[in-house]
């Protein structure tokens, strides 16, 4: 292999980064694939990085004619990604593990695992795109609307959106697996899954109760004014904004909107009290490394799949954010992520607290 | 895929005990066989005649070579299986004939031989013994001398170990099993490369050998067993190997074994001089890399091969960072779906766990260049340095 410009491919024996290793492996010669051996729940069926996914992987890499490697990252995953979502939930948070794995496994441990192995890049099949302005670089969301995984990459800086490379971003996935089936790849008719990786069998509510009981435990449920108006099964079967099976029955729909682990309290409301104009954050993260400039148009989106609403930042004195909204949202979940936008400007973001 | 062969071309091959290039004389050799000479050896026609011819040829010449009988040669699938049919038809045919069911072995065998060692402990109540080894991996005469029982079934003892290449004294093992009247079985599938093997005047009962890993094809072996050594065969069907190894001979690969064995034996002595001053050159190169350590015997060795233990080192990622380099290398801990475990042999030198997963095994053979040596010397301290300085990083 000459000594060119190397990117490497993360792989995981999918359609997408198989198709964005595809695209690479056509254009330039330095390609090689690499593929994370994360943590999963011993017992259950593997979701993801499989012994299935890794000999999907290879056939590909084989197919294309680039090499392909396994590195063993079990332990950094379980502890920065496992135990953060298991600690989040034990102080009643909702944490989304997807970004915390880009931010320190895929996008810090991997990519340097790149590096060290002589890539100048790193590829994902992310539907994201990057757009060169002045000396930085704009992250963008992906063309395909309904694939757009900005949200998640909302956590990386300049210098790795420096080393990235998204094969993907100008896409859609109906094109993605159009291009996999007119190249045969092996995994063209590979369907994809929205769990969590790590899940060794059964949703993550049994998997939190299974590593932290209480989870499990029954407590009370109360309505806003702290008055006793039944009992839940166990926190984690719930999440903020739920209405379907909380079992309580009033004369208007109930919502969680609080969820307390020290008394295992569960608080329930009318859709009225689910709504917030205004949210904190903390830490705040810009793509950009500085805030955005004051009075710039902004909007946030409070979930992956939620929508983008006008909003105002303002810094607070302990490093975190106060976010103004446009008008209320029903879903703000301590634990999740707040990401900012501007158009179709991803701009960074911030862990909402409670 | 032709895509794949692409990926090789631009790298340098230095894992040769892992596999061998056909030579292409062997490779000659096989052909007419495969479709012009096609019969099946048993059959009583022509066909068969001129396939039977070959095989008994390839018999001869094999015998001829480790000073066998003909009749002596069992031809098999390959180095795990002489290794399986040899302990567990000695084992259980020992048990059969005089009621012995204890199995030496050392913990640093293939696991073509400690696996079935096990597996007949499992299944079969054969109680199994490991032998200390010391800090090369060797086993001494007074230890099996020691551990030898009036029920020893089968003494089994790898000659030249493949992850860290130690030789052993197998004439002076064998002579204290053939005192004790007990089974020697060595796996001799790395070392028949290398050393010229007389198997009378060594003593050895049992002698595995694979032609893979003498420039001969993949898929081919044969177990030599000494004439009055019993053996129950492992898998049953016709009476193909004199009732040893039931079914249709693959003729084309046998004539690949013994066209292997002679076209090494030609070549040996001087190969394997050339090999041990390269094999040195490389050693030195790579002992200057801080943290580094040789595993296995200095001298008392295979000519071909160098293995390392390095401080602070994934072997898993070193292997894939060679690679990119273009070195093609091995390492004990080698495992291609990314959960590393510290291989058994480096443990059971007394090398401690994290530091087993860092080994690299670099082994070279005939198409080997002083030139290739030396490129892969001055190529590795950086990317070792690389790593290092990565796993320096992690948080």
């Amino acid at each position: 292999m000459s000594r060119s410009h190397r990117i490497a491919v993360a792989m995981s024996g999918g359609v997408d980064s198989s198709v964005a290793a595809a695209l690479l492996a056509e254009q330039a010669h330095g390609v090689f694939g690499v593929m994370m051996r994360l943590w999963v729940e011993p017992g259950g069926a593997n979701r993801c990085c499989s012994p299935q996914d890794v000999a999907a992987a290879r056939r590909v890499a084989a197919h294309l004619g680039i090499p392909f490697y396994v590195l063993d990252m079990q332990a950094p995953f379980r502890e920065h990604v496992v135990e953060g979502f298991l600690r989040g939930y034990a102080q009643g948070l909702t944490p989304n593990p997807c970004i915390e794995c880009n931010r320190m496994i895929r996008w810090t441990l991997l990519l340097r695992e790149a590096l060290a192995l002589g890539a100048d890049q790193m590829a994902t099949g992310h539907y994201a795109r990057l757009q060169p302005n002045g000396n930085e670089l704009l992250l963008l969301r992906g063309a395909d609307p309904a694939k757009d995984q900005s949200y998640v990459l909302s956590v990386l800086d300049q210098a790795q959106l420096q080393r990235a490379v998204f094969p993907l971003g100008t896409m859609t996935k109906a094109q993605v697996r159009a291009e996999a089936r007119r190249r045969k790849l092996p995994v063209a008719e590979r369907s994809e899954s929205q769990d969590l990786c790590f899940l060794g069998g059964g949703d993550y509510r049994e998997f939190l109760i299974r590593h932290q009981p209480g989870n499990g435990l029954p407590g009370p449920i109360v309505n806003t004014e702290g008055r006793p108006v039944g009992t839940h099964s166990g926190l984690a079967n719930y999440t903020i904004g739920q209405r379907k099976g909380i079992g309580v029955s009033a004369p208007q729909p109930l919502y969680v909107v609080h969820k307390d682990p020290e008394s295992r309290t569960l608080t329930v409301g009318p859709r009225s009290e689910l709504g917030r104009m205004a949210f904190e954050i903390a830490p705040v993260h810009w793509i950009a490394g500085r805030p955005p400039s004051e009075g710039s148009p902004l909007e946030v989106q409070v979930r992956y799949r939620a929508p983008q609403v006008e909003c105002h930042v303002s810094p607070l004195a302990d490093g975190g954010a106060r976010v103004d909204l446009a008008r209320p949202l029903p879903d703000v979940t301590p634990g999740q992520s707040a990401v900012f936008y501007s158009g179709e400007v991803c701009l960074g973001s911030g862990v909402i607290t409670p | 895929m032709l895509e794949s062969a692409r990926m090789a071309i631009d790298s340098t091959y230095l894992d040769y005990a892992a596999s061998t290039p056909v030579d292409p004389r062997v490779l000659q050799a096989m052909l007419p066989f495969f479709n012009e000479r096609f019969g099946n050896p048993s059959s009583v026609h022509r066909f068969g005649q001129v396939a039977e011819a070959a095989l008994e040829d390839s018999r001869e010449r094999i015998a001829e070579a480790f000073r066998c009988r003909p009749s002596e040669v069992i031809f098999t699938s390959g180095g795990t299986e002489s290794d399986n049919l040899a302990v567990r038809g000695a084992a259980r045919a020992e048990r059969k004939r005089r009621k012995a069911g204890h199995i030496l072995t050392t913990p640093v065998e293939h696991p073509a031989v400690l696996n079935a060692c096990r597996h007949l402990a499992d299944l079969d109540d054969f109680e199994l013994e490991l032998l200390p080894v010391d800090s090369y991996g060797r086993v001494t005469p007074d230890a099996v001398r020691a551990a030898l029982r009036h029920d020893t079934a089968l003494v089994s003892v790898v000659y030249a170990n493949n992850e860290i290449g130690s030789v052993n004294p197998i004439a002076e093992i064998a002579a204290v099993c053939r005192a004790a009247e007990v089974p020697f079985h060595t796996d001799a599938v790395q070392a028949a490369a290398h050393f010229p093997i007389d198997v009378a005047a060594l003593g050895i009962d049992l002698l595995s050998i694979g032609a893979h890993k003498i420039y001969g094809p993949k898929g081919i072996g044969a177990l030599i067993c000494r004439t009055g050594v019993e053996l129950i065969p492992v898998q049953r069907g016709g009476s193909q190997e004199s009732d040893r190894r039931a079914g249709t001979v693959n003729v084309p690969l046998v004539v690949g074994l013994a066209h292997a064995v002679t076209v090494s034996g030609q070549q040996r002595h001087e190969e394997a001089s050339r090999l041990r001053t390269l094999r040195d050159r490389l050693i030195d190169g790579v002992l200057g890399i801080p943290g580094a350590t040789l595993t296995g015997h200095p001298d008392d060795r295979l000519p071909n091969h160098a293995s390392f233990v390095l401080e602070g080192i994934d072997g898993n990622r070193l292997l894939a960072a060679l690679d990119l380099a273009g070195f093609a290398c091995s390492s004990g801990s080698a495992c291609k779906t990314g959960d590393p475990e510290p291989s058994t042999v480096l443990l059971a030198i007394g090398i401690p766990p994290d530091l087993a997963l860092g080994s690299l095994r670099v082994t070279l053979g005939r198409p080997t260049s002083d030139d290739e040596v030396d490129r892969f010397i001055s190529a590795a301290p950086s990317i070792v340095r690389a790593l290092r300085a990565h796993a320096a990083a992690l948080p």
